[in-house]
C-alpha cells in the first residue's frame, strides 16, 4: 500500500505526542478504541482562559493512519473554540492524509476523540459549576 | 588489531561499533531493503535457476512425447526431479507426483482422497491452525456432507495427541495435520500422529510446505500417507509442488484435474519441466546442506531473540521454542501494534498477525488459536531468516526494530496505562 506524503511525515514525524494532566480542570480527555480491534487514542485538550484550545497532546496505539489521523487532530484543534475544534470531521482528515479506504475508520476514531476528550472537558465543567453554585 | 572492529587475529567479532543503531565502522552495510520473510516465500537458489534454465530453451521438449529425442531429454530431466524430491523425504520416486504447488497439493489430498472413500466413511479431521487451503478444502468437503473435526492447539501450538486419539472413529478417512506451521514454525509430532493414524487404519496427511528441507522427514519413518511440499518455499521456484502419495500401502485418491492421464492419472497436464527441475534440485541442494544451513539459522535466530529479550521488556514469544524450525522467530512486542511497527521499519519486510495486514479484520487465527489475547495478537511480528540472511542483517533488523518498539511504545497509550500500573482489561473499551 502506498502512502501519501502527509500520513507519513505525520508517521515519521508526528506532532504533540505526550499527556497533559487528567485532573486539570481545563483539560480534557478522550480515549477511544479498543486493544483488541488494534487501536486506540488518547487525545487530550487544555482548554484557555478565552475559550480557545490552547494545547493539545495524544498518544495513539495503532497502525502508521491511526498515528497520523491522531496527530493531524492535535494539530487541526489547536486555537480552535471548542464549537470550531466539533465540527472537524474525519472525512476531512482522511482527504488531508489521502487515507486508502480500508483505513477510513483511523480518521473516525480521530474525529471520536476529539468530541470524546470535548465532552470531558465540558463534563469537568458543569461539575466545577455546579459546585461553584452549591 | 584493525581500524574498523571487523577482525582480531582474523576472528570475526560479533558485537561491531554502535551508535545510535547504526554501525560507525561503515562496514558491512546489509543491503536494504532486508527479506526476513521466508515464511511467505523464498528466492530461488542461484543455483537452482542455473539448473531449469536449458529446460526453457534448447532442451524444451515435452515430457510426455514418447517418440523422439526431445520428448526424451525432458522425461530424464522430469525422473530425476522426481527422484530427487522423493530422496529429501525417504519415498520411493513412484510415490511423487507433481501439482503446481502446496495449495493444489492440499486439494487433492483432502478431497481425492476424500472422495474416493465416501461411500464407506465421511469424517476428516485436522487443526485450527492449518493453512487457509486446507481448511478451505476441509470446509468444501463439509459442503458436499463430510464432517470434519478442527482440533484445537495448546498454547505452544502443538495439538494434544490424546484429543486426536479421542477424535478418531470408524467414520475416519484421513487426519491431514501440517507438519510446520507457516505464522509461529512449531513443528507437529509427525511420528507420534503417523504412528496412532496406522493403528487406527486412517491415513495421515501432512502440509510440509513450511517443513522440507528444514527439517528430517522420513514418511516410512513417520507413517506419513500423503505430503504436500510446495517450490517456492525451499528457494526454488513458484508454481510447482508435490504431493506425496504412498503405494505400500496403497493411498487411492480421485484426482481433480482430468486429462492425458498424466501423473498415473491422479493430475493431468503436460509437466512444466523446468518448474520440476527446479523443485528437484531445491530438494537436492536442501537435502546435502540442510544440517548446516539449520544449524547457522538456530545461531542466527536465538542471536535475535536474545538480544530481544535482554533489551526489550514485555516481549513474548508465540509458539513453542523447542520444538520449531530455526529459520522463525514470531513475537508480540507488548502495546504496539504490528502494523504501525512495520511502517517504522520499513527496510525490513517483515509480516505482522495484526488485523491490519489482512483483508479481514480479525487478527491472526493461529495467534488466537494458541489462546494469545487480540491485543497482544496485534502487536506481533513474524521475522522469518534463511539462506541468504546474513548475521549483519539480523544485527541490522533488531537495531531498528528495538528503536522503532520504544519510539512507538512512548506514544502508546497503552504502555503508559500499563506503567501507571492501570490494567487495561478493567477499561471498558467501546469495540468498534
Ligand atoms: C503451510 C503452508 N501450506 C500451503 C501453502 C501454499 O503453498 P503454495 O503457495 O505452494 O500453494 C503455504 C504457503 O503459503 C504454506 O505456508
Amino acid at each position: 500500500m502506498a502512502y501519501s506524503q502527509q500520513l507519513i511525515d505525520h508517521y515519521e514525524n508526528p506532532r504533540n505526542v505526550g499527556s497533559l494532566e487528567k485532573t486539570d480542570g481545563t483539560v480534557g480527555t478522550g480515549l477511544v478504541g479498543a486493544p483488541a480491534c488494534g487501536d486506540v487514542m488518547k487525545l487530550q485538550i487544555k482548554v484557555g482562559v478565552d475559550g480557545r484550545i490552547e494545547d493539545a497532546k495524544f498518544k495513539t496505539f495503532g497502525c502508521g493512519s491511526a498515528i497520523a489521523s491522531s496527530s493531524l487532530a492535535t494539530e487541526w484543534v489547536k486555537g480552535k473554540t471548542l464549537d470550531e475544534a466539533e465540527q472537524i470531521k474525519n472525512t476531512e482528515i482522511a482527504q488531508h492524509l489521502s487515507l486508502p479506504p480500508v483505513k477510513i475508520h483511523c480518521s473516525i476514531l480521530a474525529e471520536d476523540a476529539i468530541k470524546a476528550a470535548i465532552k470531558d472537558y465540558r463534563d469537568k465543567q458543569q461539575v466545577a459549576d455546579g459546585k461553584a453554585a452549591e | 588489531m584493525s581500524v574498523n572492529g571487523s577482525s582480531t587475529n582474523g576472528q570475526q567479532v560479533h558485537e561491531p561499533v554502535q551508535v545510535n543503531g547504526l554501525r560507525q565502522d561503515g562496514q558491512n552495510q546489509p543491503q536494504l531493503p532486508i527479506y526476513l520473510d521466508y515464511q511467505a516465500t523464498t528466492p530461488c537458489d542461484p543455483r537452482v535457476v542455473q539448473a531449469m534454465l536449458p529446460y526453457f530453451t534448447e532442451k524444451f521438449g515435452n515430457p510426455h512425447s514418447r517418440n523422439h529425442h526431445f520428448g526424451w531429454e525432458a522425461e530424464e530431466a522430469v525422473e530425476k526431479a522426481r527422484r530427487q524430491v522423493a530422496s529429501i523425504i525417504g519415498a520411493d520416486e513412484k510415490e511423487v507426483i507433481f501439482t503446481s504447488g502446496a495449495t493444489e497439493s492440499n486439494n487433492l489430498a483432502l478431497k481425492g482422497v476424500a472422495h474416493f472413500q465416501k461411500d464407506r466413511k465421511n469424517h476428516v479431521i485436522t487443526t485450527v491452525t492449518e493453512h487457509k487451503c486446507v481448511l478451505d478444502s476441509c470446509r468444501h468437503l463439509e459442503m458436499e456432507g463430510f464432517k470434519v473435526t478442527y482440533l484445537p492447539v495448546q498454547q505452544n501450538g502443538l495439538i494434544d495427541l490424546e484429543q486426536l486419539k479421542a477424535a478418531i472413529t470408524d467414520k475416519t478417512v484421513i487426519v491431514s495435520i501440517m507438519a510446520v506451521n507457516n505464522e509461529i514454525g512449531v513443528i507437529q509430532p509427525l511420528a507420534e500422529i503417523g504412528k496412532i493414524c496406522r493403528e487406527r487404519g486412517v491415513y495421515f496427511h501432512t502440509d510440509a510446505a513450511q517443513a522440507v528441507g528444514k527439517i528430517p522427514l522420513d514418511v516410512n519413518a513417520m507413517n506419513i500417507d500423503l505430503m504436500s511440499i510446495s517450490g517456492h518455499k525451499i528457494y526454488g521456484p513458484k508454481g510447482i509442488g508435490a504431493l506425496y502419495v504412498r503405494r505400500k500401502p496403497r493411498v487411492r485418491l480421485d484426482a481433480l484435474i482430468h486429462g492425458g492421464g498424466q501423473e498415473r492419472g491422479m493430475r493431468s497436464g503436460t509437466l512444466a519441466t523446468p518448474l520440476c527441475v527446479g523443485l528437484g534440485e531445491a530438494c537436492a541442494i536442501a537435502e546435502k546442506e540442510m544440517a548446516s544451513e539449520a544449524e547457522r539459522l538456530t545461531y542466527l535466530r536465538d542471536r535475535m531473540y536474545n538480544q530481544f529479550k535482554e533489551r526489550l521488556p514485555e516481549v513474548f514469544l508465540n509458539g513453542d521454542l523447542d520444538q520449531r524450525i530455526p529459520g522463525n522467530l514470531n513475537l508480540s512486542f507488548a502495546y504496539v501494534e504490528g502494523e504501525g511497527l512495520m511502517m517504522g521499519i520499513k527496510d525490513l519486510a517483515v509480516s505482522s498477525g495484526s488485523a491490519c495486514t489482512s483483508a479481514s479484520l480479525e487478527p491472526s487465527y493461529v495467534l488466537r488459536a494458541l489462546g494469545v489475547e487480540e491485543e497482544l495478537a496485534h502487536t506481533s511480528l513474524r521475522l522469518g531468516i534463511g539462506r541468504f540472511t546474513t548475521e549483519q542483517d539480523v544485527d541490522y533488523a533488531v537495531e531498528h526494530i528495538i528503536e522503532s518498539v520504544n519510539k512507538l511504545r512512548s506514544m502508546s497509550p497503552l504502555w503508559e496505562m500499563a506503567q501507571e500500573g492501570i490494567d487495561i482489561k478493567s477499561i471498558q473499551w467501546a469495540e468498534h
